[in-house]
């Protein structure tokens, strides 16, 4: 072990008698253990304590509110380690040293103190890191960044006043050719590099190169698309695709609709469709929006839909039941409380609208507005969630005309409406007239319900939607 | 973060603080900034990206901006324990966690901040709050305002019209402040009222204090006024043209990868999910038909997600299966009234239909929700 060290120790540039590594039990109970797991040629490293540095302002202690890293992980120079906290001041305290985390000094929320230490980092002797004080102004960078600038193995010699231009610039340093001693990169050298790629100050545009992903970033958005016109052509690289496949546990929402389409799974689900013509619902809308406006109230097509539904399920109860785990009894609710299926940023909800067969179309619009407001805000209460009858989903407001919607338990019927299109179709003189038209698709549950009742209740509303005035006659 | 940097790209900021003023003035530069947004996460982020991408060797910047209603918790601090997120949603409110630390704060149009930026050595709070009231007694010579040794400005002795909070970087460093000038001090009061009982957490808290305006003390003042007596004051000291640079926190062309920081700003697991572990330990008592129960939750929220669960109830007055259900899928969810809702709504859909139990279910799940 002892020749080891030494020989170790001198390819180590260390200038500062204050990062020496020190030989207590620990160093050397890690680098038996590297022993044993480690067969590479590359030793094992030196431990060094790094030390909490001055925080500036006379102060002594902080709190350790959070670590970035654990034992075990690698760590590159610039890397955040941990954020500590001083009478309303946070600071991120940063990695000096390349190298693995072997200990942490302190656990969340205990007491750390300046110039003591704070975490062991094990230096990879091979990667002689020369550290400089805080003088250096190179901007924090993320890890995997970083490592983008070293490729394993390889020594890029840098000031790190040069590895902050070449990172600045979007400049591998591996593929700048070095002209200092020990093929060091100088700033002349990343200068040269520059005016070579591009014949023009600014930098080639990392587009044929997908750059490993960050867990939150996005590709940088619109304006920079301005400056392509500018930027000549850069010099093309290997497509290097890095992604990693990425598992998480299914929580909130999406557990929820599991558990709501496995159920739905035990359905026997039969499809109905047609097309309604709404040419003269589309009118009736239009002269009663203003006065819809007027009270307070946007009026889309969902209210005259949701009326429409209800009457037609006083003709056909049976659609507006649910039947029981066993299969032995159907119960016909009294009330039609209909569902509408909502978008929200977080996925899909489902509220209902309680009672519609005693409400009025306005009524119904005004529950609308009332319901979407809160599902936008996510401040749905239980009781709007739940209780639901009957469901219709308006997906044609995103697109689609014909689809196959699933019957969400313990209802036994759905519709799904697809968008209005603008569709030539001939009248009864056998003229072609524009005729504003969309599609329905209904599903139901085949164990209770057959073809012929979906198709009859389907026809009514389908009449009520064609010529509005025939729902005056049925209105209670 | 991939940003398209250069030299160009940065023309109007850091290509100026890079660009030694050759010659005629002190080595001490400054660079006056004002946000033209009041969003709050994008003038968050404009914090960042100064803090991240700016040369601040020579130069130091002062940034002014207002922010629309929010409220803004420190880095380390839980939203729970710190302000009213019912209040906050009703009245749409937003909520953001700043990356400094310190308590939490309200802010309208009303509220002015000031960021001083500069490198982590020349890092001192003192002076900067110092000058700020040099500002404001140069302005109005009989104001009674002072800085106290908690980085406080004081009114009249008693009243804080400003409150501190700072962020050190590897290499640059930025302290930040409020300076209350007409703020609703009503929904100020009533937003930072913690409703939820029951947390135990080593969040850092926030310290209540009174507060004044500075337009109460003084109605002839305006915004206008104090941004310049300010700004004024700062171009002074720093030797600089009183000269103040409009930013938009949007433009993607002068500020590379801002929206990316604004987005994260604004990202459920930043603002939430940041949020140090703690438990909620309560009860809560249940009216339904002629009788009254005790229900008892205890919770374990970590990352803001739901870590543990239990919920103790009196026998039979729900279904076991369908309780330890509900707790299986309340683990790992956030704590959060929207997911627990619809978790809970989606729980009766596979159960056997008894109106009379779902009134019961309902009334649970909706005290449960107000805890969040």
């Amino acid at each position: 072990v002892c020749i080891h060290r030494v020989r170790s120790c001198s390819s180590i540039r260390f200038i500062k008698s204050k990062y020496v590594c020190v030989f207590d039990k620990s160093a050397l109970k890690f680098s038996h253990q590297q022993r044993l797991f480690r067969t590479s040629a590359v030793s094992c490293g030196q431990i060094v304590q790094f030390k909490l540095s001055d925080i500036g302002e006379g102060i002594t202690e902080v709190t350790v509110k959070e670590w970035y890293i654990k034992e075990g992980d690698s760590v590159s120079q610039f890397d955040s380690i941990c954020e500590v906290q001083s009478d309303k001041a946070s600071v991120t305290i940063t990695s000096r040293y390349d190298g693995i985390i072997r200990k942490l000094h302190y656990n969340l929320d205990e007491i750390a103190y300046v110039g003591k230490p704070l975490v062991d980092i094990e230096i990879d002797a091979s990667k002689g890191v020369a550290p400089e004080e805080d003088v250096v102004e190179t901007p924090p960078m993320s890890h995997e960044e970083h490592t983008h600038q070293e490729i394993k193995g390889h020594k890029t010699l840098a000031t790190p006043a040069v590895r902050r231009l070449a990172m600045e610039n979007n400049i591998k340093l591996s593929e700048v050719v070095g002209t200092g001693k020990d093929n060091r990169i100088l700033k002349e050298d990343i200068l040269n590099y520059l005016a070579k790629q591009t014949g023009a100050i600014l930098p080639p545009s990392p587009k044929g190169e997908i750059i490993p992903p960050l867990p939150k970033s996005e590709t940088v958005p619109a304006a920079p698309k301005d400056k392509a016109r500018k930027i000549p052509l850069p010099v093309s690289r290997p497509l290097v695709f890095s992604g990693k496949d990425k598992t998480e546990p299914i929580t909130g929402f999406h557990k929820a609709m599991v558990k709501t389409m496995s159920a739905a799974l035990k359905i026997p689900h039969f499809g109905y469709c047609d097309e309604i013509d709404l040419t003269q619902l589309v009118q009736l809308r239009e002269d009663l929006k203003p006065l819809a406006q007027i009270r307070g109230v946007k009026l889309s097509f969902m209210p005259f839909f949701i009326k429409a539904a209800s009457l037609g399920l006083l003709q056909y109860p049976i659609l507006n039941a649910s039947l029981d785990e066993s299969c032995q009894n159907v119960t016909y609710k009294a009330s039609h409380n209909i569902g509408v299926a909502m978008d929200t940023e977080q996925g899909l909800i489902v509220p209902n609208v309680k009672n519609v067969q005693v409400c009025s179309v306005f009524e119904i619009a005004s529950e609308l507005n009332r319901l979407q407001a809160l599902g936008s805000a996510g401040q749905l209460g239980t009781n709007d969630l739940t209780g639901g009858t009957f469901t219709l989903s308006n997906i044609g407001t995103i697109g689609g005309t014909y689809t196959k919607p699933v019957i969400l338990p313990p209802e036994v019927a759905i519709g799904a409406l697809g968008k209005i299109q603008i569709l030539p179709r001939f009248n009864g003189k056998g003229e072609v007239f524009k005729a504003q038209i969309m599609n329905v698709s209904w599903s139901a549950d085949h164990r209770i319900i057959d073809g012929a009742t979906m198709a009859r209740f389907s026809n009514l509303w389908k009449s009520y939607l064609e010529n509005p005035a025939s729902m005056l006659l049925d209105l209670k | 973060m991939v940003f398209q940097s250069s030299l160009k790209n940065c023309l109007q900021l850091s290509c100026i603080l890079r660009t030694p003023k050759a010659g005629f003035r002190s080595s001490s530069g400054g660079l006056i900034i004002q946000s033209v947004s009041n969003d709050v996460y994008q003038n968050l982020a404009v914090e960042d990206w100064i803090h991240d991408h700016m040369n601040l060797e020579n130069r130091q910047v002062l940034f002014l901006w207002r922010n629309s209603p929010a409220v803004v918790i420190g880095r380390h601090q839980n939203p729970w324990q710190e302000c009213n997120l019912r209040l906050l949603r009703q009245k749409n409110i937003k909520l953001a966690r700043r990356r400094s630390g310190g308590g939490t704060v309200y802010h309208d149009l009303g509220n002015i901040n000031l960021t001083f930026f500069t490198t982590r050595k020349k890092y001192e709070r003192m002076e900067n709050l110092k000058l700020v009231v040099k500002a404001l007694k140069a302005l109005r010579p009989q104001l009674d305002v002072h800085v106290t040794d908690r980085y406080d400005i004081l009114l009249d002795r008693q009243y804080k019209i400003s409150g501190t909070a700072a962020k050190l970087g590897r290499t640059t460093a930025y302290h930040h402040c409020t300076l209350l000038c007409n703020a609703d001090k009503f929904v100020l009061s009533s937003v930072l009222k913690s409703p939820y009982k029951g947390l135990k957490s080593n969040a850092t808290p926030s310290v209540p204090a009174s507060v004044k305006n500075l337009f109460e003390e003084d109605p002839s003042l305006t915004y206008e006024m104090l941004l310049d007596a300010i700004a004024e004051e700062y171009a002074t000291q720093h030797q600089i043209d009183h000269q103040i640079t409009l930013i938009n926190p949007a433009d993607e062309t002068v500020l590379p990868g801002i929206n990316n920081k604004t987005k994260e700003l604004q990202n459920w697991d930043w603002v939430y999910g940041k949020t140090p572990k703690f438990s909620v330990s309560t009860c809560f008592n249940i009216a339904y038909k002629d009788s009254v129960i005790d229900v008892k939750i205890d919770m374990d929220v970590k990352h803001g997600r739901i870590e543990g669960c239990n919920i103790d109830l009196p026998d039979q007055w729900l279904p076991l299966a369908l309780c330890s259900e509900l707790v299986k899928n309340l683990t790992g969810s956030k704590f959060c009234p929207d997911e627990t809702t619809t978790l809970a709504t989606t729980l009766l859909r596979v159960c056997p239909q008894d109106d009379d139990m779902h009134s019961r279910w309902n009334l649970l799940c909706e005290n449960m929700r107000m805890l969040m």
